[in-house]
């Protein structure tokens, strides 16, 4: 029956959601307490992340202006690892369909999160609910750790204690981990990692996770029209 | 310009431009898109970031690279995937695993 099938992708897509949204969103205890830690007081930290919401662009920027960087050089890279986001809006538009304020907030939540289990979905209808729960569920989450690790940055300690660093680290293994199934994207993948380590020591944050992008869309653009269109078109996950 | 002052401008400022960039994204011509050179290299973007993303998390130390208890972690989260494990069991299995290492005084 249509209608079942369709309940149940978008089931699983809501389930898929949340999991990101808890996962991703407990991450901004550990925002919220370096922020204060660099120096940044409570409205200016939670104005961050509800102004700014990218996870990158926040911890870049903070760690410029805690490392007593100049204001602009740390608005430049907050940018420049923002950039990013640009590229992902290209993706999930034409099966969104917003106009207006809808289209402002759908940008505001266009993050790799939002943007990686949308575009995982079987059907437009899942992609959409995909997007939604995951983009507004990461941002009511986000903000609300924020404060929370804000206010019990001393009390919490370092935030790497709880290994939260390398729950950041698999969340973004385990995105990626379905779009494998191509030999081409599992060389993207490979060739974006190398070259994001290589550049990691030698130019400022933010600068080697595009660099990986543009790797992308090197590869994507050299790519020949008449080879099989095996682009990762990503299966399920669980 | 105080300090706090001049904080509050690179915050406004800042939420500005990865607004606008956001937004730009968003506001791409759709007849563009159809191009199917376009529609290919899209996807490939996504693997390459998330991938790039992995790497700098699993490996990033301030301005350098380090191999911690994130690695393992890491791989006991590798290892749930091949196993099929839910997303929300692969994320915790790996800060468990972090956090025990550390723990047990592994940087």
């Amino acid at each position: 029956m249509v209608t079942g099938v369709a309940a149940s992708d978008r089931r699983a897509a809501v389930q898929q959601s949340l999991s990101v949204a808890a996962a991703t969103g407990l991450y901004a205890v550990s925002f919220g307490a370096l922020a204060v830690s660099a120096g940044l007081d409570l409205p200016q930290t939670a104005a961050l992340s509800l102004l700014m919401f990218s996870g990158g662009s926040q911890f870049a920027f903070i760690g410029v202006l805690g490392a007593g960087g100049a204001a602009a050089s740390a608005v430049a890279t907050a940018g420049l690892l923002g950039a990013r986001n640009g590229l992902y809006g290209p993706l999930v538009s034409p099966f969104l369909r917003v106009r207006g304020w809808r289209r402002a907030a759908a940008a505001q939540v266009t993050i790799d999160e939002s943007t990686a289990v949308s575009t995982a979905q079987p059907t437009p209808e899942a992609a959409r609910t995909a997007f939604w729960w995951t983009g507004v569920g990461i941002f009511v989450l986000w903000n609300v750790f924020t404060v929370a690790g804000a206010l019990l940055g001393d009390a919490l300690g370092d935030p790497r204690r709880y290994g939260l660093d390398a729950a950041a680290a698999a969340a973004f293994l385990a995105l990626l981990w379905p779009r494998l199934g191509a030999r081409v994207a599992r060389v993207v993948a490979a060739l974006g990692m190398a070259v994001a380590l290589v550049l990691t020591p030698l130019v400022p944050s933010g600068l080697p996770v595009l660099a990986a992008a543009v790797v992308a869309i090197a590869v994507g653009w050299l790519r020949g029209p008449d080879e099989p269109s095996a682009a990762a078109e990503p299966e399920v996950g669980s | 310009m105080s300090e706090h002052a001049l904080t509050w401008l690179a915050v406004l400022a800042a939420g500005a431009v990865c607004f606008a960039i956001k937004m730009i994204g968003h506001l791409v011509p759709e007849h563009w898109l159809a191009e199917p050179r376009i529609a290919r290299t899209s996807s490939l973007v996504t693997v390459a970031l998330l991938a790039a993303l992995v790497g700098v998390q699993a490996f990033g130390s301030g301005p350098g690279l380090a191999i911690d208890a994130r690695l393992p972690a890491l791989a006991v989260a590798a290892l749930a995937l091949a196993l099929r494990a839910p997303f929300i069991v692969v994320v915790v299995a790996a800060a468990a695993v972090a956090a025990t290492l550390r723990a047990l005084g592994m940087p």
